[in-house]
């Protein structure tokens, strides 16, 4: 120290004193800058307004650094020859992902990248109560979709449940869900834990994707797993086993999984409302692959093998004394290969390549009051006798290539190539279609600034069943407006092919229609921190080309759908408590099939509410999770043919009661924090509609219009246990650290 | 020539020597301001400081240690905004320090916090990740150098801050604080710049968990 104060002494007559301020290029102050003569020990940090000063020994002809994160660095030559020198810095900002704004316009996005209204983990899944464990159910507490529960799919923004489509890696999935019965929705095929992150879209999605008019769920596979790990549950519905096995050089890893349900136990305990003379029954298995390149890259493969049988028996709508059988065989194949490889220089390739089959047995019996086949003569109803068999495959190719052009701003283009088989034999008449859809696509994504960001492309399709191409742009944009803060546009043009059923006629054969049509206008506001997310989004979609049933199968159908949506999730307020609470107004009117007009849909109501809470009491090893989901009535119709005026019209409607659905589960952890225990279990129990309240879907009528019946589920509540138990890793942490 | 050479090495040895001992000086000068940071502002100087010392020196690993310890005691403070980016940094010191000293057991401890400080950012997510390297390299530094008590305070001020149910507490913590600071007491640095810090939150530890 002694050393240094007559140094300082010695050379005090020498020193130089730099000083000036750091800005950045929009003439901001900027703090925490370190300017640094470069070569020396001597430097200083600008303060709370930017200003600097370094007193320097130094002589002579010296670079000046001036460096922060997240800006440029920037030097000047300077020669310390004054006692003092003024010397200021221009910082520009660089345009980092971090920092940069996300195009988030209609949006849901989950995983770790982004801090956007991160929602829909698999831990947010299993976590949902009421949604037991299915990805779908726990998408439904998001705004944009409709509480149906009469039919599997997303009903979002006014939209049908097809126009809704699930993708694996890109590449859209066939049969997302088991195969059910009519009136009942049935579960998602795909666990929640096969993926790491979802994106929920409800509107204005990417160029990426097509073939849906309202909405993406986006399901992306995970890569290798953590560890090696054994498991097994039993629950009172189903049980399974499984392991994963992660090679010791951790580059690639491979695991099978079996499952097998039976309600069997369930129904015997639980009434339901239909008679079942098969009880639903499903064996799964699964099998993946994965492998990490030398790049970096990654492999997977995937498969998945199911069957199930069902059968159940309702009264007759018709008759009142007869009976409906409805019975059903079901097995399923789906494949999923994708590779993604860095080519280096900026470039990055995905292949993909999935195959899926779908065979669906139905037979249709009208029986008597003993369950034995009956012949009435009465036309509809011996109609109702029937079997159907469909056999449905979809083998996809895709690829898409990125570019990083400069920054983060990137370009992307790609192209797709479906076949859809489909074979249908009803009763003893034959027929098949084939769909080569193609489809080329091409998106930017541009950051002018960390503040704005703008994403543009086309997509270009082609379906021979419908011989025409069609171009839908895509464009939006967001804008940073404050700290954590930002707004986003939306704009985009989507078409699908109709579904088959749609574009039949009276003899089986296809009609050349044309698309189907939405267009798409978003605006949304995300103020988010890590602990707090508020979304607000209004929007506007315009469908054309639905398509009419009447006077001939035609495309001049028409609709629109527009509403408002909040969003609100907070994990600070209460103390250990995650929330969320989901709003969504919705107008909507189309003219489709039937309708004799332009009308509210039966699968749309204008409010919609969720609200979704988590806890987990430490104490007691035990998460409790509550889910209330709201949706105001829905409209019903008869519409039946008037003979006389030779049109549709309306014989009877009504609105059904609202919905309301509280949904508990939780789940108990015995062994959590213990560290030497080598079997991790988690005890589930869960029941949906705990107050019991009376849920009606809507209401079927009988052909002279005389009966209507309420469409409600099998049963008024769901329970559920389950053990599960898994071995090789202590899931425990996983838990400790959701509560950290 | 002879007498030129020895005059030549003797030239030599002052000025390394002199270069060395303004880097001693400088490194124990800014230690002293590390140790008597309060705000971010003065931690952020600190670093800075640091790693001008480093970019200098460029054969120095404590220089480039010292950047990256403060930075990541800025990131476990929790008061910076972007803990990711600055973690990286953290990092990306670390490893120019290992290229200069490999198996280092302070390093490995300081990683070991990196990894903390990443982990907290969404523990939710980035515990299966994170989790395991934070013991990994507890695990390193121990292996590296038994004699050093930090990974042991590292160890138990993590187990500290764990609750019970979850399998941390004192119970757990309390013995590997007690094994850190025995060895805090028979610890010597290599110099008056090499790493010291643990000993008081060691104490505390060990005072709390009474």
């Amino acid at each position: 120290m002694l050393n240094v104060s007559i140094m300082i002494v010695l050379f005090s007559y020498s020193q130089t004193i730099i000083s000036g301020t750091v800005k950045d290029n929009r003439n901001r102050v900027l703090q925490n800058v370190s300017i640094t003569i470069v070569g020396t020990y001597d430097g200083a940090t600008s303060d709370s307004i930017g200003r600097f000063k370094i007193k320097t020994y130094e002589k002579g002809s010296f670079v000046i650094e001036a460096k922060m994160l997240g800006y440029k660095t920037v030097t000047q030559i300077i020669n310390l020859d004054k006692d003092s020198i003024q010397l200021n810095f221009i910082l520009k900002e660089e345009i980092n992902e971090l920092k940069a704004v996300t195009v988030t316009a209609g949006s849901f996005e989950a995983g770790d990248k982004k801090k956007a209204a991160t929602v829909l983990t698999a831990l947010d899944i299993y976590t949902t109560g009421g949604a037991n464990a299915d990805i779908t159910s726990a998408a439904k507490t998001l705004p944009g979709a409709q509480q149906v529960g009469e039919q599997e799919g997303l009903f979002v923004r006014g939209g049908a449940g097809y126009e809704t489509k699930q993708m694996i890696d890109g590449m859209v999935v066939n049969n997302p869900f088991y195969t059910g019965s009519p009136d009942i929705a049935s579960r998602g095929r795909f666990s929640p834990s096969l993926f790491k992150g979802n994106i929920f879209s409800t509107g204005g999605y990417s160029a990426l994707y097509g073939q849906a008019l309202s909405s993406v769920l986006l399901l992306e596979s995970i890569d290798l797993p953590e560890r090696s790990e054994a498991s097994a549950s039993i629950t009172s519905v189903f049980v399974g086993a499984g392991f994963q096995k992660l090679a010791s050089n951790k580059k690639s890893s491979y695991g099978i999984n079996y499952g097998y349900t039976n309600l069997l136990p369930y129904f015997s305990i639980v009434k339901q409302k239909p008679d079942y003379f098969t009880v639903p029954q499903y064996h799964t298995s699964e099998f993946n692959y994965r492998h990490r390149t030398k790049k970096r890259g990654m492999i997977k493969i995937f498969s998945s093998f199911n069957t199930g049988k069902l059968g159940l028996r309702n009264t007759d709508i018709d008759s009142l004394i007869l009976k409906d059988a409805f019975a059903l065989k079901n097995w399923n194949w789906y494949n999923n290969f994708s590779y993604r490889e860095n080519l280096g220089k900026g470039w990055k390739m995905q292949l993909g390549f999935s195959f899926s089959a779908n065979n669906d047995k139905i037979n249709t019996t009208v029986q008597d009051t003993n369950n034995n086949p009956v012949t009435t003569n009465i036309s509809y109803i011996d109609n109702k006798n029937f079997n159907l068999n469909h056999q449905n495959n979809l083998t996809i190719a895709r690829t898409v290539i990125d570019k990083r052009i400069s920054g983060i701003s990137t370009i992307r283009f790609g192209a797709e190539y479906w076949n859809a088989y489909h074979k249908y034999v009803f009763n003893n008449y034959s027929s098949n279609y084939n769909d080569n859809y193609t489809s080329a696509f091409g998106e930017a994504d541009l950051y002018l600034s960390n503040d704005i960001a703008i994403k543009a492309g086309g997509r270009l399709e082609h379906s021979s069943l419908i011989s025409k191409t069609n171009f839908a742009p895509r464009l939006s944009m967001a804008y940073k407006t404050g700290k954590n803060a930002q707004m986003s546009i939306a704009f985009g043009e989507f078409y699908q092919t109709p579904e088959l059923m749609q574009m039949m006629d009276n003899t089986g054969g296809i009609k050349k229609l044309g698309y189907t049509k939405a267009t798409h206008y978003l605006i949304n506001y995300i103020k988010n921190t890590a602990l707090q997310t508020f979304r607000i989004e209004a929007y506007y979609k315009k469908y054309n080309n639905l398509v009419k049933t009447f006077p001939d199968t035609n495309i001049s159908g028409n609709g629109y759908a527009q509403g408002i949506e909040l969003f609100w999730r907070d994990k600070k307020t209460f103390n250990n408590i995650d929330y969320w609470i989901s709003y969504s107004y919705l107008d909507t009117k189309r003219d489709f099939l039937n309708y004799p007009t332009s009308m509210q849909p039966t699968f749309a109501t204008p409010h919609t509410l969720s609200i979704v809470t988590k806890t987990f009491v430490t104490k007691w090893k035990t998460g409790f999770n509550l889910t209330y989901n709201f949706a105001t009535g829905r409209p019903y119709y008869n519409i039946v043919f008037n003979n006389g005026l030779n049109k549709f019209e309306i014989n009877d409607e009504g609105k059904t009661i609202d919905y309301h659905n509280l949904g508990f589960s939780l789940n108990y952890l015995p062994n959590l924090g213990k560290q030497n225990a080598k079997t991790f279990i988690v005890l589930v129990a869960s029941v949906t509609n705990v107050l019991n309240f009376n849920q009606v879907y809507g209401y079927r009528y009988s052909y002279n219009g005389l009966n209507k019946v309420a469409v409600t589920p099998p049963a008024k509540q769901f329970y559920f246990i389950g053990c599960f138990l898994s071995w090789g890793v202590d899931r425990s942490q996983d838990a400790i650290n959701n509560n950290l | 020539m002879k007498q030129l050479l020895t005059a030549f090495c003797l030239l030599a040895t002052t000025t390394i020597f002199s270069q060395s001992e303004k880097y001693v000086t400088t490194m124990s000068s800014t230690l002293q301001q590390f140790n008597d940071a309060k705000t971010n502002e003065d931690l952020t100087a600190v670093a800075q400081k640091f790693e001008r010392i480093a970019d200098v020196e460029k054969t120095q690993w404590l220089p480039y240690y010292y950047a990256a310890l403060v930075k990541t005691t800025m990131c476990l403070s929790g008061k910076v905004s972007n803990i990711d980016a600055m973690a990286d940094e953290a990092n990306n010191l670390l490893t120019k320090a290992e290229t200069l000293e490999q198996n280092n057991s302070e390093i490995y401890c300081v990683k070991s916090l990196i990894a903390t400080a990443k982990m907290l950012v969404n523990p939710q997510a980035r515990y299966m990740e994170y989790g395991a390297k934070i013991n990994q390299y507890i695990e390193k530094a121990k292996a590296a150098d038994s004699t050093n008590p930090r990974p042991y305070y590292i160890q138990a001020s993590n187990l500290f801050n764990t609750p019970k149910q979850f399998g941390g507490g004192c119970d757990k913590s309390k013995p590997l604080a007690e094994k850190a600071l025995e060895l805090f007491n028979n610890f010597k640095p290599v110099s008056n710049i090499h790493p010291t810090w643990g000993k008081e939150a060691t104490e505390k530890i060990i005072n709390q968990c009474k």
